[in-house]
């Protein structure tokens, strides 16, 4: 026989063969895969950032599936739409959540913040946090080597290099939470957008007595409680030498801000605010800084 | 005789230049300051609660912080005077940290009982191991080499372990340091005094102390001393850091290996400092509580280099403006050694129970050289005395990548430097693997605690 044809027909035979027995074993030993897992992965943004609290998106996927409730679930990044859409395909009711953006509590440029010791060690905040405390008098402070830039999967951070200290991009935040996790002295803060994306908030962590907050930075918060005076939502508290405003009760009225000696509340995106008649003025002490 | 064999641990080691300045400069005793700054944590473990307030008039050795927990260490007052505040001051780590401010008269009252003379006190019989344990746990001892682990914690045999072996390190492998040297010297009789009192709390019946071959005034003098006393031989050891190492002197003198994760008393070993020896001998025969210690001031260009017998909580400012001032070109002042201690943020930083030493080090010097590209010579990997890799830890360091860094035995890492010496890269391999250490080491204490 001509030995090309026995090549095919063994071939041939050899083919089928293994075909029985794929197709036996897959179907002996299939995996019954909800079928719901595929459909959440399609509608999840597929960046794998961490966010939610998983490893990635399939994972999320995963656990969307199993769950009952979809209270305490969230992607971060696609927000209430996706979420929303999630819902619909597991048939749960949506929870919806107020959409946040990450915010820098630190103003302590080298303008403000003197430069009070030389650190050549290895450039990562991480580092000079864990084995020094800082090249500054406050050891609270940004370190300025950038550890939440490189922590960010979306270019939603960067460095300012005037200031060294770091800028959110409001368009490209999607809150994911990796630069909090990233930041050695959690001065990043997950903050509500708040209406047409105003926010108010102290841009500073320090918890030292007032006198040596004032020594390390001149715009630090030296806990004097004006602002807590001033406000009439109970928004604003002080804990530790440090003033906290809650944006939960915060009503975005900024009455807090003026009052600040030392400048570090600070208000985003709000129109530029008029001059104030001398008249409605309350008399107050002369600010100091 | 055994002292003609030089021995030393089997792996590892650099052999950086000694610079031992002081070494012949007998210990002083430094001056009275116009305040202190004593800090409630100068140990490892669990700050002291305070027991005084602002105004309170405090003797000399009386009690000003009450130790908390079974790790933890009682804090007395160095001065007699009142208490001017309770504030943030910085201390060793570069963080401010509560501690107590004491405005001192000139004078001392000491707190009645305490034997302020320096005679030799040398009957040992009248105390049993329990007393002598509860005596150091009083006197708010630490190790006094540099890791202010509280002592009592350490005579405390855990059950099922048994203790055969007690070694004093009086090595002092650090370069420039010189105060385990000079109270050899000078307090001899007393420290073997104190090593006897010690070998009764661990119920132990030999003795070895370990000193290195470039201190021969001490070998010579502790040697011929511990003839009198039952027990004790004196070891010679080879030059080499880190020989002060717990483990690596574990190793040279006796052969044993403590293993990963363990402590020395699983092998069946304890190891005390002489420092702490001789604050063993006083607290025990002279109920004087850890007040003061021998401080080592020193750097190239500083005129009055010393030994000082200084007390706990003076600020290193008043030490060094007593020294003459900080000299022209100073880069960093360093407090302990410098292969090991830690370069002060401010002079405003007072001595605690571990300060071995100040070293100012002169601009030049301590200037980091340009990092470059590791080029994986492995020259890291022969000088770990730990027979770590500190070329990888350092990458798995720099990537986050923990749960390799512990497979790597970060968590084995005893800090000592030897990778950063010898890198002809000049990388931070100390420091990323110091780094990967205290992060594996809190990742596996977080697991154990679920």
């Amino acid at each position: 026989m001509n030995p090309i044809i026995i090549a095919v027909v063994v071939l041939a035979i050899v083919g089928i063969v293994a075909g029985l027995i794929l197709y036996y074993v897959a179907e002996k030993f299939k995996v019954e895969e909800d079928p719901r897992i595929d459909q959440v992965e399609e509608v999840l943004p597929g960046a794998n950032c961490g966010g939610c609290g998983y490893p990635g998106c399939r994972q999320f996927a995963e656990a969307l599936t199993r769950t009952d409730t979809l209270e305490g679930y969230f992607c971060p990044v696609g927000g209430n739409d996706v979420m929303a859409r999630v819902a619909e395909i597991l048939g749960l009711e949506a929870v919806e959540k107020e959409k946040q953006l990450a915010v820098v509590r630190c103003a302590g440029s080298y303008e403000f913040r003197p430069v009070t010791n030389e650190y050549d060690g290895p450039a990562n905040c991480a580092m000079e946090h864990a084995l020094y405390s800082g090249h500054t008098e406050c050891q609270y402070g940004c370190l300025g080597h950038g550890d939440c830039v490189a922590a960010c999967e979306f270019d939603a951070i960067y460095m300012d290099p005037v200031t060294n200290l770091p800028v959110v991009v409001e368009e490209k935040c999607t809150a994911c939470g990796a630069c909090v996790e990233a930041c050695p002295r959690d001065i990043i803060e997950l903050r509500p957008v708040g209406k047409k994306s105003r926010r108010v908030y102290v841009a500073c962590v320090n918890e030292d007595k007032g006198g040596l907050t004032a020594k390390a930075c001149k715009v630090g918060c030296i806990g004097c409680g004006n602002c807590e005076k001033a406000c009439e939502f109970d928004a604003i508290t002080i804990e530790n030498n440090l003033s906290y405003i809650d944006p939960a009760k915060c009503r975005l009225c900024r009455a807090c801000a003026p009052v600040c000696p030392t400048e570090s509340i600070w208000e985003l995106n709000f129109p530029v605010r008029r001059a104030i008649p001398s008249n409605k003025v309350k008399p107050k002490k002369k600010p100091t800084a | 005789m055994s002292e003609y064999k030089l021995l030393t641990f089997p792996k590892g080691g650099v052999h950086p230049p000694e610079n031992k300045l002081t070494a012949d400069l007998a210990i002083e005793r430094f001056p009275l300051p116009s305040k202190v700054y004593i800090h409630l944590q100068q140990h490892i473990g669990v700050p002291a609660q305070i027991l005084v307030k602002p105004k309170d008039r405090v003797r000399t050795g009386q009690l000003l912080a009450q130790a908390q927990g079974f790790v933890s260490a009682n804090i007395h007052s160095s001065v007699t005077g009142t208490v001017f505040k309770i504030d943030e001051i910085y201390d060793a780590s570069g963080y401010r940290k509560t501690a107590i401010v004491i405005t001192p008269e000139p004078e001392d009252e000491w707190v009645e009982g305490i034997d302020t003379s320096d005679d030799l006190k040398a009957d040992i019989g009248q105390f049993s191991s329990q007393e002598i344990i509860q005596k150091v746990k009083d006197a708010g001892i630490v190790g006094m080499g540099g890791a202010t682990f509280p002592t009592h914690v350490k005579l405390s045999i855990p059950d099922g372990k048994k203790c055969d072996i007690l070694i004093i390190n009086g090595v002092e492998c650090e370069p420039y340091l010189t105060s385990d040297h000079r109270l050899m010297l000078e307090k001899t009789e007393e420290i073997l005094v104190g090593t006897r009192l010690l070998m009764k709390a661990l119920n132990v019946d030999r003795a070895v102390i370990g000193i290195e071959a470039n201190k021969p005034d001490a070998i010579g003098k502790m040697t011929e001393a511990a003839k009198k006393y039952e027990g004790i031989t004196v070891q010679a050891l080879k030059v080499k850091y880190p020989q002060g190492g717990e483990k690596q002197l574990i190793k040279a003198i006796t052969g044993r290996e403590v293993p990963s994760g363990g402590l020395p008393i699983d092998i069946g070993a304890v190891v005390q400092n002489v420092g702490t020896t001789f604050a063993v001998y006083e607290a025990v025969m002279k109920n004087k509580p850890l007040i003061e210690r021998i401080v080592t001031i020193t750097g190239k260009d500083l005129d009055h280099r010393g030994n000082f017998r200084v007390r706990i909580g003076t600020m290193v400012k008043d030490i060094i403006d007593y020294v003459g001032g900080l000299p022209e070109g100073t880069g960093k002042v360093v407090l302990g050694g410098p292969m090991m201690g830690k370069a002060t943020k401010t002079l405003e930083v007072p001595v605690g129970k571990g300060t071995s030493g100040i070293l100012l080090m002169r601009r030049e010097e301590t200037k980091r050289k340009k990092v470059l590209p590791c080029i994986h010579c492995a020259r890291c990997v022969t000088a770990c005395p730990q027979g770590l890799e500190p070329y990888l830890i350092m990458s798995l360091a720099e990537r986050g990548i923990w749960d390799k860094a512990e497979e790597a035995h970060a968590q084995d890492c005893i800090m000592c430097g030897s990778c950063s010496y010898v890198c002809p890269s000049n990388r931070p391999l100390q420091d990323y693997t110091q780094f990967a250490r205290n992060t594996v080491m809190s990742i596996m204490r977080a697991r154990k605690k679920k």
